[in-house]
């Protein structure tokens, strides 16, 4: 009598441990169903990259004075055009090296400043004093007829 | 059944019976603040609360007009601004409101860390406070944005590049924060999305826990108030606390609606992702030393980038006040410790000194 009724209580127990794993299992399935859309739900699409090697501005080179800068549209981010004092077109891509402020060119210095963390850059896009780790990628500037046309070095 | 309707009306004994009033006089009638020469820190809390509560209030009102998009943002604010009626007066007391309590908040969380409220068995109180003042930090971060201007703009383009420099998680934590790879109108909802929702979620339990925490274990009295002998004096909560923090209030209030009556909020430029950044930007106060240190530093430190360890500084320095609890042993065992103190007096200098330069110092050369 005795050694059924311990037989039935470990069958009970290995039924119990057998429901509650399966619970478990159900739970974290269920869990995981609902984390799995969630997180790639929160995860932005990736945007097709503007694949553009160059670009042609609407400015003629004859309109960008000497020791002067303009911000242009290099694709989707920003690119700086400049005049050096010198009279040489020079392209360089607009976002800090730094914490990707736009910089902007200090006629007054004849430099690429940014305003954010004051980082200074020559006009090699050479990072020469403040915070930015790195130079600004150079662009190559091509002058054809009246257009500008900058393109990706490389 | 005689005394029932002189202390109390039907009304109340009704609700009683169902909601249990009695418990709540009870605990409220139960609750005491001690009194000792450092007693004027502990209106700070109730302080920040009241300026919470305000900006719950401004904030809903705003949510009346505000558009979440790049194309509307601005011109829905601008609107606001200049044709809604007292448009402008409820925007400057949202935008005084969050400065006050960040500074409400700066002054509770100091005053605890250095009269030493975090000690056993307040950890969870102090822990909670920790994750209420990053809640406020998100708070401020993510509606700095919300008018899509200039500085908001580079604001947080610098705010989300800050985490994408940290290693293996940063490239992702900024896609995640921009929805994208730069800060554009995705980000603009996003932002709104956890300004007004999910922060909100989470304050209301991070707020719970703390009030209830403190509801819990009382008043903290200072270690080196106790040791000096503290007469234990106190005084009940009710009335004689909660009108002296009426007063508080009452005082904030005016100073809130003076600032935003004659210093209103100003919206300044639309943001142009194809400008480069203002001379003279500048971040909120609250994050101007951080902001300076990051200008100072060095691109490089013993080769490392010099962001990185400025961000790592800032970190560790957070770390310490978390796990302030944990960390101070001596205060732990019942022993007099000079640490929290001299860290924190340390750390407020070092933050005047930088916002100071921060405010000061030339944005050109």
């Amino acid at each position: 009598m005795k050694g059924m009724a311990e037989g039935k209580l470990k069958q009970f127990m290995e039924r119990r441990d057998f429901l509650n794993w399966f619970l478990g299992t159900t739970a974290g399935a269920f869990v995981l169903s609902v984390l799995y859309p969630l997180s790639r739900y929160l995860t932005p699409p990736p945007v097709a990259e503007s694949t553009a090697r160059s670009v042609t501005l609407s400015l003629k080179p004859q309109e960008v004075k000497a020791n002067s800068g303009q911000i242009f549209r290099f694709g989707s981010q920003p690119a700086l055009l400049v005049n050096t004092p010198a009279g040489e077109l020079k392209a360089f891509s607009a976002v800090c090296t730094h914490l990707a402020c736009i910089v902007q060119y200090r006629s007054d210095l004849s430099e690429i400043w940014c305003a954010c963390h004051n980082g200074h850059f020559d006009l090699n896009g050479k990072n020469i004093a403040g915070p930015p780790p790195k130079p600004l990628e150079e662009y190559a500037v091509n002058v054809r007829g009246d257009q500008i046309v900058v393109s990706k070095k490389v | 059944m005689e005394n029932r309707s002189s202390e109390h009306g039907k009304l109340w004994h009704w609700l009683d019976e169902r909601i249990g009033l009695k418990d709540i006089e009870k605990l409220a009638k139960k609750k005491e603040i001690p009194v000792h020469p450092h007693s004027i820190w502990y209106y700070f809390g109730g302080m920040t609360l009241f300026l919470f509560i305000i900006q719950v209030l401004s904030g809903i009102l705003l949510l009346l007009y505000y558009r979440p998009s790049a194309t509307e943002a601005y011109e829905s604010i601008q609107f606001l601004m200049t044709e809604v009626q007292f448009g402008w007066l409820v925007r400057s007391i949202h935008a005084w409101s969050a400065n006050l309590m960040i500074l409400a908040l700066f002054i509770h969380m100091f005053s605890a860390f250095m009269l030493k409220a975090y000690r056993t068995p307040r950890e969870v109180t102090w822990l909670s406070g920790g994750a209420l003042l990053g809640l406020a930090l998100g708070f401020g971060f993510t509606g700095y944005l919300l008018p899509w201007n200039e500085l908001a703009f580079f604001a947080t383009r610098v705010g989300t590049e800050i985490p994408g420099i940290l290693p293996v998680f940063g490239p992702f934590l900024r896609r995640f924060l921009r929805g994208g790879n730069d800060v554009t109108g995705a980000t603009l909802t996003r932002f709104y999305g956890i300004h007004v929702a999910v922060l909100p979620a989470i304050i209301t339990l991070a707020l719970g826990l703390h009030l209830f925490m403190v509801q819990k274990h009382g008043m903290s009295v200072p270690p080196d108030v106790e040791r000096r002998g503290w007469s234990k004096r106190v005084m009940p909560f009710m009335p004689n606390f909660l009108l002296r923090d009426l007063v508080g209030w009452l005082c904030a209030l005016g100073i809130l609606a003076a600032l935003a009556a004659f210093y209103p909020a100003e919206l300044g430029k639309k943001a142009d992702p194809f400008q480069p950044a203002p001379i003279g930007i500048k971040p909120e106060w609250y994050f101007m030393a951080m902001f300076q240190t990051l200008k100072l530093i060095p691109s490089h430190i013993l080769g490392i980038e010099g962001e990185l360890l400025g961000v790592l500084s800032f970190g560790a320095v957070g770390a310490v006040l978390i796990l302030i609890p944990f960390l101070d042993r001596r205060t732990a065992a019942g022993m007099p410790s000079r640490f929290p103190a001299v860290f924190a007096i340390a750390l407020i200098l070092y933050s005047i000194v930088l916002t100071y330069l921060g405010y000061t110092m030339s944005a050109t050369k």
